[in-house]
This record gives structure tokens, C-alpha cells and sequence, in this order.
């Protein structure tokens, strides 16, 4: 079940998969995975932790050969003309990987030579970057004396300075303290905003809210693709004659277990201190009594559309039970 | 094809100068090395301690003992009274030689029947054992050429003489054979190191991941590590042979020029090498592990310990892909010899040879795609 926003490839098209494959040995990172991204997308790129998004990503910057499968980016072929990708992108890699024991300045003027930037243009472009990411009053500061969100927007900046169309990001929040984290996000919206291209890892679902695309990568495998509303819209996570209802009741766990009792439930999830309910439709009045008769008076319903999460869930356990049966 | 050489330099020289406590360390290592090993070498074998058991005591047999203590090798530490003192002497460990003098030295010395001096020699130091053994037998031949002389009268001189004269090392000093090697062996393998660690210490922290995804080529990232730790190297030899030069008194008899010119070339080769290993390794560990591998041969086969022309062939052919082996020719040549450009560039050629072949090889085999 493989679903994307269009199926032909647009003149826009800056990322195209096929059927893109990574082994490491018996093990199948990446499964034949596709992806049809455009100019100007923030594409989120969610997944649980060693689902493959860090080797998808890795393929996609021609850093890992794919073993099956191909991918271009701006048109350029990631296993035959890596160097040519390589020019046309900015990557910043999970772990902080800038030089510590040199200053802001340092890794910035580092990354201005490697990429080749005219001698006489550097200064003006390295400043064009700090002043995007801010970071001018820590200059002389040594990387590995800033603090995380810092540390970030220096990847951000030296990955930025040969003015890429495309930046790959392998899940820049993670670890940084909220503030940093939101502030960052508006950073990548004012850089989106300017044409870049953004291809961003998270297993962040508020951050997976703010993408303008999404795709889902569970157990090697690319799930499902599309914009937020198209997922949240998908029949597979509320099937026709069903609601999704949010319930508040005390003793919400117990309440839980006693919910999937119901045959009219077809699935139940806690969300902090509410319970969201797939019920029949129909039956909404008919779950407060019963629970009142079960010992749990006193819950309340109210309709609610999908949420995101409710998507990645309800999609992942449709998969496990889809392997278990195998 | 140099894309991006510039700007790894630059980033290099900053690594190096950032951490004056590192490069310190890169220049002290060396010398403590070349002190400490210096010291170990040092094979001249002198006053070995020494007890005498001399039944005799007369004139001659006091003679016999000066002879032995006049050569230099022996220092009388005692004397014994018995065969189990002199015996028990040697077990202990307290001296390597016993002597012992027959009651009757003096009476068979006149009447010109053979006597018989007992040397015993501790074995289990053999080259001090060797010195002993040596020494005993000179002794006891020239003792005997003089009696031999007077008894039968008249001849006052001898009838051969052989003259033997060591070139370049007229006191035989080992320190002259052994430091200007042991300043091949110590920089073989510090200076390979160096590279070794500067790539891999990038896979460890990630940085390289980030290096292969711009468009540096192979060739800007090797050279761009190769240059700046070239300087290194030049100062740790300048240090090293400043060291040999002052502490263990081996003078640099040849030209300083030519020592300048194949010092760099064995730096280019070694530094290669290091760069070599840096692409079979993951981690610092796995690269000193890898280093062993040269380490070993570079002190047992190259010639520095033992001579190379006695080895079987397939360990003779092993020290001869050793960088080391021709820098220490090479040293020994220009430091001891003062040997001409002509018998030393084979020696050099063979080594940028090698360096060439090697850092092509390293910068083949570096990939900027991850395993
Ligand atoms: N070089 C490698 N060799 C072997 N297995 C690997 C390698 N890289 C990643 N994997 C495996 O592939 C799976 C996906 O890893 P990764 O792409 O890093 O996941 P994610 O980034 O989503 O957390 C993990 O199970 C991981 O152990
Ligand atoms: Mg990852």
C-alpha cells in the first residue's frame, strides 16, 4: 500500500526513489522504498528508531550504496554522480559532527574552502549565514562550548554556506531543549520560505504537524506518503461507519482494558489523560453507560478528527499484524 | 583532483595548534623513547664483575689477575675460597666470571709444563658471556706467546701480526651502530601513528561523515592531512637527532644537507603509511593494533638489531618492504660513514618508491561512501 500525492514525475521534482534498497548483510535496512518529493516541500520524515531513516538518508546523499533500486537528486543520479548530488546539497548528520576545538569562525571558513567558495566571497557569504542562523555573538566561541540548539544552527550554517537547494536533516531536535527546538523549526520555515528544499527526520509528531509532507517509515518499509490532512483523511485509520471519539473517565488505564471488552470498539489508545476511541458509529451514547455499568460512571465523548498519531498507530499495528501473520 | 587541500590544512594546523599539550606530547615521546632505548642498547660490555679463587698467590698468578683487570672487561668484586664459593658466586647472580688459579701456576709456569687457569662464565647474559669468553682466550694466547717467547729465547719479535683497525667507529662504541637505527625505528613509528590517528580520530567523531558529503576530492583530504603532520615530523626529527647528537655524543660525520633531504622522504613514506592504515581501521585501537604490524619488523628486520644478510630469505624479503630498513642505512650511512650521494640514493629512491606506491594505494582505497 503505497500512496503518493502524484504519480508523475513533475518538471519540480527535486528527490525521485525507486524502489530504493539498503542490506547490511542479511538485514534489509531500507526495503524498496519510493519517494517523489518537490521543490519547496518540507518533507517530514518520520519513523521509530531503527526504522531506516538515517540509511534511507545516507542513500539519498550519496553516502551508502543503495543495493537495489535507484534515487536522483536534481536529477542527478546518487550512485553514479555522487560528487555532482554532493555540490547540490547541505547535510547535517544525527550527531553533532563539526570540529569542536575550532571556534564558529573556524568551522565556517572550514566549510567555505571545502566547497570550493571564491577566496573573495567568503567573508560576505559567511556572514549571509550566521546572520540567517544568529549566531554572531558566539564567533569566537569554540563548538564544543555551545550548548545544543547552538551547536545545531552552526551545523545548519555550515551546511548552508555553499547555498544548497536541498538540505538533508537527520533529526536536528533531537536532544535540544524546546525553546531551541521551536526556534529552530522557524528557521527552517523562513529557509523554506526562500526555495529550499528541506528533507527533515523526526520521530517528533508536533514537529511532523508543521511539515508541508510526511512520509512514515516503519520497519524499513515507507508506509504511507502525503500531506498531513491526506493521512489523517486515509480510510485505513477511520474506516467507513466508524468514529473517533475522545473519552475522559477516572481511572482512565483501567478504563482502557475494560473498553476493549466492548465488540463495538475496534481500537483504543491512551493520549496522556484521554482515551481515543474507534468506535461504530452509533454507538456513543451506548460506551457511557456501559462503562458506567462496569464501574467507570461519569466518562464523557466527544468526536474528534484523527491526529497524527492516531495515523502512525493505527498504521503500525495494521503492519505488525500484517508480519505476525507471516 | 586537489579540491578542498587548502581548507583541510588550514583546519589541520588548527587542530595541532589548539592543543599545545598534544603536540608537546608529540615532540617529548620521541626523545624519552630515543633516552630510555638509548640507554637499553648499549651494548659495550665493561667491568664485568669479576671473583677470583686463587689457590697460587705468588708474583705470577697476582700478574695473571692485573692482565685480566688491565683489559678493561673485568672488575675484581671479590675473591673466593672455595669451588662452591666461586660457584655459588655466579648462581647468585652477584658476578658473571669466576677465575681460579691452581696452587701449582707458579711452579708449572717454570718448569714449562701446561697449567690450567679455570674461567668459569655465567651463560645466561650471552654477550656479556661472549665479552668474557673473548677476552679470556686473548689473554690466555698473548700470556702464553710471552712465556712461550722467553722460554725459548731470542725472539723478540713476532713472526705474524695481524693489525686490525674498525673504520668509523674506532672505539667500537655500540651507541654509534645502534642510536642513529634506533632515531629509524622510534620515528618509523611515531610519525606513522600521526596520520594513522588523524583520519581515523574523524571516524570516531563522526566529523568524516560530514567531510564525505561535500566536495572535497580523495586526493585534497590525504595531502590535506599529509602536509601539516609533515611538520610535524620534521620537528620531531630535528628534536630526535638533536637528542643523539648531545645526550649519546654520535657525531654526524656527512653531510647535513643529504640527512635534511632523505629525512624527508622517509617523512613523505612513513606519513603515507600511516594514511594506508587509517583506511583498513575504525578506531584509534584498531589502529595501533595495525601498527604492530610494522612496528615489529621495523625493530627485528630491518637491520637495526640484527644484521639482515644472515636472515633466511622470505624474513629477508619481510624487512625489505620495511620503510625503516632504508632510512637506517641511510642513517648510518650519512651520520657514521659520511658516505657519498652515490652509495645512499638507491636507498632513497627505493623509499619515494614506496611512498608513492602507498599514499596512491591509500588514496585508492579511501572511499567517500561509508562501509
Ligand atoms: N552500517 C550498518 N551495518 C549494519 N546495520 C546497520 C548499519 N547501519 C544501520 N544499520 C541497521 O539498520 C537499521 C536502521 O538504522 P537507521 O537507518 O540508523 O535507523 P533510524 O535512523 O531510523 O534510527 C538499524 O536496525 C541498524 O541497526
Ligand atoms: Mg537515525
Amino acid at each position: 500500500m503505497m500512496r503518493k500525492e502524484s504519480a508523475t514525475i513533475s518538471s519540480s521534482t527535486i528527490i525521485k526513489a525507486e524502489g530504493l534498497t539498503r542490506r547490511f548483510g542479511d538485514f534489509t535496512a531500507v526495503d524498496h522504498v519510493d519517494l517523489d518529493i518537490e521543490q519547496g516541500d518540507i518533507f517530514g520524515f518520520l519513523g521509530p528508531n531503527g526504522s531506516g531513516k538515517t540509511t534511507v538518508i545516507r542513500m539519498l546523499c550519496g553516502l551508502l550504496r543503495p543495493s537495489q533500486g535507484r534515487a536522483t537528486i536534481l536529477g542527478n543520479d546518487v550512485q553514479h554522480n555522487s560528487e555532482a548530488v554532493k555540490r547540490s546539497i547541505g547535510y547535517m548528520s544525527q550527531q553533532f559532527s563539526l570540529y569542536g576545538d575550532l571556534s564558529v569562525m573556524e568551522n565556517l571558513k572550514f566549510y567555505a574552502g571545502i566547497y570550493g567558495i571564491p577566496r573573495k566571497e567568503r567573508p560576505a557569504r559567511i556572514n549571509e549565514v550566521i546572520d540567517i542562523v544568529g549566531i554572531g555573538e558566539y564567533r569566537r566561541q569554540l563548538a564544543m562550548r555551545l550548548s545544543g540548539g547552538w551547536k545545531q544552527r552552526l551545523a545548519l550554517a555550515c551546511a548552508l554556506v555553499h547555498r544548497p537547494k536541498l538540505m538533508f536533516l537527520d533529526e536536528p531536535t533531537a536532544g535540544i531543549d524546546p525553546v531551541a527546538r521551536r526556534d529552530l523549526w522557524n528557521l527552517l520555515f523562513d529557509l523554506a520560505g526562500q526555495g529550499i528544499t528541506f528533507f527533515v527526520s523526526t520521530h517528533y509528531m508536533d514537529e511532523a504537524e508543521r511539515c508541508s509532507h510526511i512520509g512514515y517509515i516503519y520497519f524499513s518499509k515507507l508506509i504511507v506518503c502525503g500531506t498531513p490532512g491526506d493521512l489523517k483523511r486515509l480510510p485505513e485509520v477511520t474506516p467507513e461507519g466508524a468514529v473517533r471519539l475522545e473519552l475522559r473517565c477516572p481511572r482512565i488505564a483501567a478504563a482502557m482494558r475494560c473498553l476493549n471488552t466492548f465488540d463495538y470498539v475496534l481500537d483504543a489508545t491512551i493520549f496522556a489523560d484521554v482515551v481515543h476511541v474507534l468506535a461504530q458509529e452509533g454507538y456513543e451514547k451506548q460506551i457511557v453507560d456501559d462503562l458506567g455499568r462496569h464501574g467507570f460512571p461519569g466518562a464523557t465523548v466527544h468526536p474528534i478528527p484523527a491526529t497524527l498519531e492516531d495515523v502512525f498507530v493505527t498504521l503500525s499495528r495494521k503492519r505488525a499484524k500484517e508480519n505476525g501473520r507471516v | 583532483m586537489f579540491r578542498g587541500l587548502y581548507a583541510i590544512i588550514y583546519k589541520e594546523t588548527r587542530h595541532i595548534l589548539r592543543d599545545p599539550k598534544t603536540l608537546f606530547l608529540m615532540l617529548l615521546i620521541p626523545m624519552l623513547e630515543l633516552t630510555i632505548f638509548g640507554y637499553a642498547v648499549n651494548l659495550d660490555v665493561k667491568n664485568i664483575p669479576t671473583v677470583v679463587y686463587n689457590l697460587d698467590g705468588r708474583e705470577p698468578s697476582r700478574k695473571l689477575v692485573d692482565a685480566f683487570v688491565n683489559t678493561g672487561y673485568f672488575t675484581v668484586v671479590g675473591t673466593a675460597h672455595s669451588d662452591a664459593g666461586m660457584y655459588g658466586a655466579i648462581v647468585a647472580g652477584n658476578v658473571k666470571v669466576g677465575i681460579k688459579i691452581p696452587p701449582d701456576f707458579t711452579d708449572t709456569l717454570v718448569t714449562g709444563t701446561t697449567t690450567k687457569v679455570q674461567v668459569l662464565i655465567d651463560g645466561s647474559d650471552s654477550t656479556s658471556a661472549l665479552q668474557a669468553l673473548n677476552t679470556s682466550n686473548a689473554i690466555a694466547f698473548g700470556q702464553s706467546i710471552k712465556i712461550l717467547s722467553r722460554v725459548v729465547g731470542g725472539v723478540t719479535e713476532m713472526p705474524l701480526e695481524v693489525r686490525p683497525r674498525i673504520l668509523f667507529n674506532p672505539d667500537m662504541k655500540t651507541a654509534n651502530f645502534m642510536i642513529p637505527g634506533l632515531v629509524g625505528v622510534i620515528l618509523q613509528v611515531v610519525i606513522m601513528l600521526l596520520t594513522a590517528f588523524a583520519i581515523v580520530r574523524e571516524k570516531e567523531q563522526g566529523t568524516l561523515e560530514q567531510l564525505m558529503v561535500t566536495p572535497v576530492s580523495r586526493l585534497g583530504l590525504i595531502l590535506g592531512k599529509l602536509v601539516p603532520y609533515g611538520f610535524v615530523g620534521i620537528c620531531e626529527s630535528i628534536s630526535v637527532l638533536f637528542l643523539m647528537r648531545t645526550l649519546f655524543q654520535v657525531q654526524i660525520a656527512g653531510n647535513i644537507l643529504y640527512l635534511a633531504g632523505f629525512t624527508l622522504i622517509f617523512l613523505f613514506t612513513t606519513l603515507s603509511l600511516g594514511l594506508l592504515i587509517s583506511t583498513f581501521t575504525d578506531n584509534q585501537i584498531q589502529a595501533l593494533q595495525f601498527s604492530f604490524l610494522i612496528l615489529l619488523p621495523s625493530f627485528l628486520l630491518s637491520g637495526f638489531m640484527f644484521p639482515q644478510e644472515t636472515m633466511p630469505a622470505i624474513i629477508y624479503w619481510i624487512g625489505q618492504v620495511v620503510p625503516a630498513t632504508y632510512f637506517i642505512r641511510i642513517l648510518r650511512g650519512i651520520i657514521l660513514r659520511d658516505a657519498p650521494l652515490e652509495a645512499l640514493w638507491h636507498s632513497g629512491l627505493i623509499l619515494a618508491c614506496m611512498g608513492v606506491c602507498i599514499i596512491t594505494l591509500a588514496t585508492l582505497r579511501f572511499r567517500k561512501t561509508l562501509a
